[in-house]
């Protein structure tokens, strides 16, 4: 177990640095292709008018002046190993681990893009709880009672669930619930640490529009999995056998139904603490998405090489817990 | 002359459906897989009205120019008259839907929403389609390819799925369409717009494609069938384009069919996010992102481009899962 531990991580370390060298390959590629010069990607640095010096030190600062090889090792080495960078008059410091230097805000990014990530899984756990519930309960019911009218009910709301796009589903339930009734009116984030009530009061919108996308797309995948594992042979065994139906559905069927759910849910819940872009910026809520997409618009490069490396990183991660809960649960796994 | 009788009589009891659907047909009919999955898809009514749908819709998106003709409808002229000078919302009930204008003008500058829902029509559909298309083309290749030459292709594919796979989809696609929106290729406006979205949405979608193909391909490879036109001399290409390309038909249209509306609400997505198609090009995603300050103004304003979205996506849903219930032959 310990070796296979050993390997998947070893794994997820090398995948990560492939993804994250063709993303500083990209993000190093596509402006080019967009036809900017150096000199025109440093001078949006530097306020109107730049003289010719002030461009070429920021060139030199931001090491555009280096072959690309070299910056994404300086990037790598940075996040371990911390980096000094010449902003004004004195060098500033940049801590481990150093995910770059804005040199719009005049601040190292990581602590910056820190403060967002409790606003992100805040929004991403609490959703996820709701709707790993209700998704899979409504899903497992409607295989059970297939045909029935609880089973087409609930699965025509579902086709709808995942055929309605987050960004209106959002602005529709904003309007409903803050402005035309206002409930949960003057919608704003709360730390959990300051108000809990509050934090809670204010996330109940963007936890069950969230939730109901993704109750939709997981209790379609628990029906049809459910359906499937419910006529294998080995069920009909355990009901030959004479075990009460009760036991038959949850040791036996929901057991092995559940294993592909649990891999797209490490993918899912992953893919959110990257950012639950469209979800933040619907409800304005400050996190990891919002930044991002606050740097794209900025075109702040390192924050966005850093937002995006963090994202990999939770994909990646996401990934090996799955592998490695997998391993535990199911012997073959680790074996083969 | 009892022969024929005797045969046809048999014929019918070996096709119940025919039977059960009241076919009496004289004359000994086989049935192609399609026809079979056709016959299947016929009798599911949900699955059909979605396939109606989808066809009135890609008829809209094709013609949206001249329909806009004939009807004298432009969708961006601006109708200031009909908005409430104060309050910026249009006059009337239901934002201001009249015999006009009959869904309705937008808030502020007034201009007509059907005919902006017309004209997000095409620009929707065409980088849907062309995006499923582009990702089609690389995961087939590279799944078919990987399937069945298997060892270390199949290895070095796998682990390019894998990368792509763990790259933040959404994120790249922004900030490589916000920083492509100046002008590339040599291409500015609307056409570059349009490429670059088919190109970030197409490019990183075809692992999911690539997967299923793989999958299907390494588990024909092992079938009777290609055995026996091996051991008939035939070589690796024969095998592929006559044997496993005819079987790979059917999951391909099914997921091509699933794929297209993930690719509409991604678009739409990007649209909504202000770095995909740019005003005052109109497009069901940037209406939505414009309703974002409106809609305490005008709630039928984020509505309908929310229900045009929702409609079509929906539409391509259920013809896609008709489709796979169809072609899938363990369904009975």
């Amino acid at each position: 177990m310990v070796a296979y531990i050993i390997r998947r991580a070893f794994a997820a370390v090398v995948l990560l640095l492939i993804v994250s060298a063709v993303t500083f390959g990209i993000f190093f590629l596509v402006p080019r292709l967009a036809g900017e010069t150096t000199q025109q990607l440093a001078s949006q640095y530097v306020g109107r008018d730049p003289s010719p010096q002030a461009v070429q030190s920021i060139i030199h600062n931001l090491g555009f002046d280096k072959p690309v090889y070299q910056q994404y090792w300086e990037f790598i080495h940075g996040i371990v190993a911390g980096r000094t960078f010449n902003d004004g008059p004195t060098p500033t410091h940049c801590a481990v681990p150093c995910f770059g230097y804005s040199f719009k805000s005049h601040l190292p990014v990581w602590p910056d893009l820190t403060q967002r990530i409790p606003v992100t899984l805040s929004l991403a756990l609490g959703a996820a709880v709701i709707w790993l519930v209700s998704g899979v309960a409504i899903g497992v019911l409607s295989a059970l009672k297939r045909g029935s009218i609880f089973d087409r009910l609930s699965m025509g709301v579902a086709l709808a669930g995942v055929s309605l796009p987050i960004f209106f589903t959002g602005l529709l339930s904003m309007d409903l619930f803050s402005f035309q009734w206002p409930i949960f009116s003057n919608l704003h984030y709360v730390n959990f640490t300051d108000n809990p009530l509050m934090w809670a009061k204010n996330l109940v919108l963007p936890w069950v529009t969230l939730a109901f996308l993704y109750s939709a797309l997981y209790a379609r995948l628990t029906r049809a999995g459910m359906l499937e594992t419910m006529s294998e042979d080995y069920i009909r065994t355990a009901r030959a056998k004479g075990l009460p139906e009760r036991k038959v559905v949850t040791r036996h069927g929901l057991r092995s139904a559940l294993t592909p759910i649990i891999t797209i849910f490490g993918m899912d819940f992953g893919l959110l603490l990257g950012g639950a872009v469209l979800t933040e910026t619907v409800f304005s809520l400050p996190g990891v998405g919002q930044y991002a997409v606050q740097a794209i618009t900025d075109n702040d490069l390192p924050k966005v090489m850093a937002v995006t490396t963090l994202a990999a990183f939770f994909i990646v991660v996401a990934n090996l817990l799955v592998d490695l809960l997998y391993a535990v649960v199911d012997p073959r796994v680790r074996l083969s | 002359m009892t022969a024929p009788l005797e045969v046809s009589g048999s014929a019918a009891e070996a096709q119940p459906e025919a039977v059960l659907s009241g076919m009496e047909s004289k004359t000994i009919e086989g049935r192609s897989l399609g026809r079979i999955a056709w016959i299947r898809f016929k009798r599911d009514k949900v699955a059909v009205a979605g396939g109606i749908v989808v066809v009135l819709l890609v008829l809209l998106a094709v013609l949206s120019k001249p329909i806009e003709w004939v009807f004298g409808l432009d969708p961006n002229a601006l109708h200031q008259n009909l908005i409430d000078p104060v309050l910026l919302r249009p006059k009337g009930a239901l934002g201001g839907i009249s015999w006009a204008h009959p869904l309705g003008i937008e808030p502020q500058f007034g201009r007509d929403l059907l005919s902006r829902i017309i004209e997000g029509s095409w620009v929707s559909l065409a980088v849907a389609f062309g995006a499923t298309v582009l990702s089609n083309i690389i995961g087939m290749v590279l799944g078919v390819v990987a399937g069945f030459y298997g060892g270390w292709v199949d290895t070095l594919i796998s682990r390019l799925m894998d990368i792509f796979l763990a790259f933040p989809l959404l994120l790249f696609a922004i900030a490589i369409s916000a920083s492509l929106q100046g002008g590339a290729f040599g291409l500015h406006g609307l056409p570059l717009h349009i490429s670059v979205l088919i190109f970030v949405i197409g490019f990183f979608n075809w692992p999911y494609m690539g997967r299923i193909i793989r999958g299907q391909t390494l588990s024909l490879r092992e079938r009777e069938f290609v055995d026996a036109a091996r051991s008939l001399g035939a070589r690796g290409p024969f095998i592929l384009f006559k044997e496993l390309l005819p079987n790979l038909v059917a999951p391909i249209i099914v997921y091509s069919t699933l794929l297209i509306p993930t690719n509409i609400l991604f678009e739409a997505g990007l649209s909504f996010l202000g770095v995909g198609i740019e005003p005052p090009q109109a497009s069901w995603g940037g209406m939505l992102n414009q309703a974002v300050d409106l809609y305490q103004a005008d709630p039928m304003f984020m509505v309908i481009p929310g229900m045009a979205i929702f409609i079509t996506v929906l539409a391509f849903n259920l013809l896609g899962d008709g489709l796979r219930d169809a072609l899938d032959p363990r369904n009975n």
